[in-house]
Formats: structure tokens, C-alpha cells, sequence
């Protein structure tokens, strides 16, 4: 995850509060939480090497297949729900939100843009899939099975009721840092996305 | 539950593992009474046999305490005697550099009350009448071996556990412990383990008692009164445990179909033997020698009863809001005599009631005994828990 993501995260969510990492990875994020805003919660991960990497931070950490559903947790037991760039992993995106929505009182979704310049240019100019340094994998073996655009995402919100309370859009280039604010789709790289119900 | 050891017979010290806690001695200790039971029933003493290894540091903080399934005891690991053709039954995840590392950690490992390895148990002698227990020793719950533990801790001077460990059987006491006694347990490390058997775990534990129960020579329990042995009737029962310990997948690959003996060519009449029978009744027979067959039906028994929720209105998340303990749960994918289930049902439990707890389902064919053997994934997941848990010592010492 980029460094700047994690620091508008971090300054979304409320101290000693309660938060549930979906596809938590390493457990950088709750690590920093818990340690810096006294956070309880939990990651949910699937991969057995980012788990270990939980478990050697300390971070609790439970293997769970998110496509699976979130049945297992009562209705809002959890201040934040959170999932960082693994939205575009999911089976049924829609319907893990719809969760995160019922389990959490609000949520953060952050993923990656398809509608970034270098992504479209990418397409347009070579005719061929996207492979980038941050999507670095080839079309027919990737966990990234949904990509969307930021514009595709609103418009799922939209049709969901699921009200934007805050967006944040990262880019790590500097011109497309300067450009981002103007034409988001176009220029983000990274959306931040503050979901309540 | 035991493994097969591949290693040769020790010839001298120096060709023990040098990652083995090498020769240890088992010690006893026998608690004065009234020791009051779940049933009811008072032990007016009770005798444990324990081993320990590593060094309980200055402030007495390190103790780890490895609570053992059906058929363990205390002699968890390392060896008695270098004629030893293996070492303890848990060999593989205890010893120096290893996931419950003997230089950092001081390892209690005992042999349960009810147990037939040195252990007050069924056939003990009573006092009250000079005759080995038999059938009339009290049944046994696992709390009533949480309860005989904390007298052990007591007696070696550790007031709280740096981490309980149990597998299977061993994991619902170490579940226990967290909450009969929470400000003694800092860690609890569930492994393999459920909160209540189901219906089908219940069924097969019963088999197996029937087994010995209807050996003739079971004799109501006195058989060793009559000094006879339900040999036979054990040996079946854990033909039965065996069998559901390991997975289809396991005892094919193990196995297969492959003949010990016999051939399916016509006119020949010498009678066909799989490998997989033989290895059963060897299985059978080398454990109906050493184990004792009312211990069997008592700890089987022990199995069945328990229900951690059962006086917490039935409510696991109920019942660990008493906890106060860091969790690791560690379950296995071909296991399905403890399914991953189960430990997927303790750790919601455990998150409902907002208890810190790191779970990991593990892929492996080797069914329930896959907690015993070696696998990379479980082996460095809990040598990475247990490191935390070391560092956490090493923090508040500083």
C-alpha cells in the first residue's frame, strides 16, 4: 500500500475505536493504529505469507476468505470496517460492501484507478492489458479480477444509497499529484473512499 | 495421537539432536486434599507426574504449560534413556530454536489426573480400600484438570503463565484455563481444538468404549482386580481413534492399496492383507499394551462432556468475555475429526467479545494428527507467536 493512502486512513479513523481490516496484508496499517490510535480490531487475510507477517508484528490476524461473505460478524460491531486495494480481488464487489456497510457504521475502501492516463494510454497505444509497477500482473493470472474506474464506483454508490462521506485521490507522480485535483479519473492512481450508509 | 518416529536408537549423548532438550526425568508431586471435582467427589490426594524443560527465569514469568490430548502424558519431549527409540510426543515443536523454544521458555508438560502414566488416575490404588480405582474413579471434567494444573503452578512457584498450549483435547483445556483462571494466563494457544464436540465426535468416542466395555475381559472395569486385561477391546477402540485422526487423502497416500501380503491369482488360496490392516493392528496392539483401557473411557468421556459455553448461558461469547488471555488458534484443513469449523467458531467467538486472537487454517492431508507432526506453515506461524510472546517477557523485564 502507498504511504500517503495509510496516512489519510489513519486520520479518518477515531481514536480507541473499533476497526475490521478486510485483506489486511501485512498488518501495517492496524499495527499503526493500534499503536499510534490505541485501536482494537482484527485483519482478515487470505494469503498464508501475509498472515505470517501479521502474526510477527503482532497484529491479530484471522484467515478468512472474503468472498465468503462477512456472515460471521453481527450487524454494526465495528466502528470502521476497512479494505485497502482489495476491492478489485473480489468475487462480488458489490456484495462485500453491502457487508461492510452492515457490519461497520461507516467504511474506507481505497483502490487502485483503471481509468488513470497510463492505464488508458496503455490500452489505447498497445492494444494490450495494463501491466504496471503498481499492477504488475498479466491479464490471465492476476487476483485483480474487477478493476473499475472511479467514475464506475460512484456510480455503483449511487445506485446502492451508499453515501460518499469523504474522497481522497493519491497519485504518487508528481505531475499527475498536480493534476489529480482537476481530473481525478484521469490523473488518480489510488481513491480513498469514505463510505456510510 | 502418537507419530512415527523415523530416527534410530540413540547410542550416546553426543547423537541426541542437537535441537532436542536431550535427557529429561520425569518428577512427581503428590497435592494433600480435599481436592474438590466437578462431579462432586473429593480426592482426599492426588499424585501428578510432570517434566519440565528449560529455565524458569528470576521472575518467575516464563512458565509455558503444555496441556495434552487423549493419550499423551508428560513426557512431551526429549528422551528417558538413550535406548529411547523416540522422544516425546511433541518432540517436534518443543526444544531449543524450536516454535516453544526451551531457552527462552520454562516448559511444564504433565500427565493429566485420570492419566495411567505415573498420574493419580483408574489404576491408582484407593486408599479406602487397598484396590486399584477401576471403574468407581470419579469421572473427570477438564476443568477438574484446569483446577489440578494451577495446584502444579502453584507448587513451582509460577503465578501466571506466559502461554497455556494444548492440541485437540489439550485445546479445550487451555481454553478453560482462560477463563476459570484469567489473570494466570497471558497467551492461550488453541490448536486443533473446538468448543463442544459434535454429535458424529460423540459417536465415534462411544464405539470405541463400547469396544473395550463388551471385551470379556473387561469384567466391569475390575479387570485389573482379576488381573486381566480388555486387551482386544482397546486395541479396536483406537483402531477407531486412528482412523478418524488421519484423513482419506493421508491413509491413501500412505497406503494405498498397496498389499502386505497375499495375491488375487486364481487357485491361490492364501488370504490377501492390505498394509493399511496391518498397520492399524499394529497401531492397536502397541497402545492396548501401554495405555490403560478405564483411563481410555474416562478421558473419552471428559471429551464428550465438554461444553465451554455450558454454564455461560450457552453463550461463547459470553463465556470469553471472562478471558483475559492473547489467542493463536491454529486448525487443519484435512482434519475432520476437529474441522476448521470449529476453530473458525471459536474465533468469532472470540472476536465478538473483542478478545485479541490470530487464527490460521493450515493446509495439510494428515488429517487431526497434523498437530503433532512436522509442517513448515504451522511450525514457523507458531514459532513467530511464541517469539512475540518471549519479547513481550523481555519488554516488561527491561
Amino acid at each position: 500500500m502507498l504511504r500517503k493512502d495509510l496516512d489519510i486512513i489513519h486520520n479518518w479513523i477515531d481514536p480507541q475505536t473499533r476497526v475490521l481490516d478486510l485483506g489486511c496484508g501485512d498488518g501495517a496499517l492496524l499495527e499503526r493504529l493500534t499503536r499510534e490510535k490505541q485501536v482494537s480490531g482484527y485483519g482478515l487475510e487470505i494469503d498464508p505469507a501475509q498472515i505470517q507477517r501479521c502474526v510477527e508484528r503482532g497484529v491479530n490476524v484471522v484467515e478468512q476468505n472474503l468472498d465468503k461473505g462477512l456472515s460471521n460478524f453481527a450487524d454494526q460491531s465495528f466502528d470502521t470496517v476497512v479494505m485497502t486495494q482489495a476491492l478489485q480481488t473480489l468475487r462480488f464487489p458489490h456484495l462485500v460492501v453491502e457487508e461492510m456497510l452492515r457490519v461497520g457504521r461507516e467504511c474506507i475502501i481505497t483502490f487502485p484507478n483503471f481509468g488513470q492516463w497510463k492505464a488508458r494510454w496503455h490500452l489505447a497505444v498497445s492494444g494490450r492489458m495494463p501491466v504496471s509497477d503498481l499492477l504488475p500482473y498479466e491479464w490471465y493470472d492476476t487476483p485483480n479480477i474487477h478493476f473499475c474506474t472511479f467514475k464506475d464506483f460512484e456510480v455503483l454508490c449511487q445506485q446502492h444509497n451508499w453515501q460518499i462521506a469523504h474522497r481522497q485521490v493519491v497519485s504518487e507522480s508528481r505531475v499527475s499529484g498536480l493534476l489529480k485535483d482537476f481530473l481525478p479519473n484521469l490523473f488518480g492512481e489510488t481513491a480513498i473512499y469514505h463510505l456510510t450508509r | 495421537m502418537t507419530t512415527e518416529a523415523q530416527s534410530q536408537t540413540p547410542r550416546n549423548p553426543a547423537e541426541l539432536p542437537a535441537n532436542s532438550v536431550g535427557l529429561v526425568e520425569p518428577q512427581s508431586h503428590t497435592f494433600a486434599g480435599p481436592f474438590k471435582l466437578a462431579c462432586g467427589r473429593v480426592l482426599d490426594e492426588y499424585t501428578l507426574m510432570y517434566e519440565t524443560y528449560g529455565t524458569l527465569n528470576a521472575d518467575r514469568s516464563n512458565g509455558v504449560l503444555i496441556c495434552h490430548a487423549l493419550s499423551g502424558h508428560h513426557h512431551a519431549a526429549g528422551y528417558h534413556s538413550l535406548d529411547d527409540k523416540r522422544p516425546g510426543w511433541w518432540d517436534h515443536y518443543i526444544g531449543p530454536g524450536k516454535p516453544i523454544d526451551t531457552n527462552k521458555f520454562f516448559v511444564v508438560a504433565l500427565n493429566n489426573l485420570g492419566g495411567c502414566h505415573g498420574s493419580t488416575g483408574p489404576a491408582s490404588i484407593n486408599p479406602a480400600t487397598g484396590k486399584p480405582w477401576g471403574p468407581d474413579f470419579p469421572p473427570l471434567r477438564a476443568r477438574d484438570w484446569v483446577h489440578s494444573q494451577a495446584q502444579l503452578a502453584d507448587y513451582l512457584g509460577i503465578e501466571t503463565w506466559a502461554a497455556v498450549v494444548g492440541g485437540s483435547l489439550g485445546g479445550m483445556q487451555a481454553m478453560r484455563w482462560t477463563l476459570e483462571y484469567p489473570e494466570r494466563v497471558r497467551h492461550a494457544v488453541v490448536i486443533a481444538s473446538a468448543m463442544k464436540l459434535s454429535a458424529q465426535n460423540i459417536a465415534f468416542n462411544e464405539t470405541a468404549r463400547q469396544s473395550i466395555t463388551s471385551d470379556p475381559n473387561f469384567r466391569d472395569g475390575r479387570y485389573l482386580e482379576e488381573q486381566t486385561l480388555p486387551r482386544d477391546g482397546l486395541a479396536v477402540a483406537r483402531m477407531i481413534g486412528h482412523i478418524t485422526y488421519l484423513s482419506d487423502d493421508g491413509l491413501g497416500k500412505k497406503f494405498g492399496r498397496e498389499l502386505r501380503s497375499g495375491t488375487f491369482e486364481q487357485g491361490v488360496e492364501e488370504l490377501v492383507e492390505f498394509q493399511v490392516q496391518s498397520y492399524l493392528r499394529y497401531q492397536g496392539d502397541s497402545f492396548s499394551g501401554t495405555f490403560d483401557p478405564n483411563t481410555y473411557i474416562l478421558m473419552t468421556r471428559a471429551l464428550d462432556y465438554f461444553d465451554l459455553a455450558r454454564e455461560y448461558d450457552n453463550d461463547p461469547v459470553k463465556a470469553f468475555s471472562h478471558a483475559c488471555s492473547k489467542f493463536l488458534l491454529v486448525s487443519f484443513t484435512s482434519d475432520w475429526r476437529f474441522a476448521p469449523e470449529r476453530s473458525r467458531e471459536i474465533a468469532d467467538a472470540l472476536m465478538h467479545a473483542n478478545v485479541p486472537v490470530s487464527y490460521a487454517e493450515v493446509e495439510s492431508a494428515m488429517g487431526h494428527d497434523a498437530f503433532l507432526l512436522p509442517n513448515e506453515r504451522y511450525e514457523k506461524l507458531f514459532a513467530a507467536y511464541m517469539n512475540n510472546v518471549a519479547a513481550e517477557l523481555q519488554g516488561e523485564a527491561r
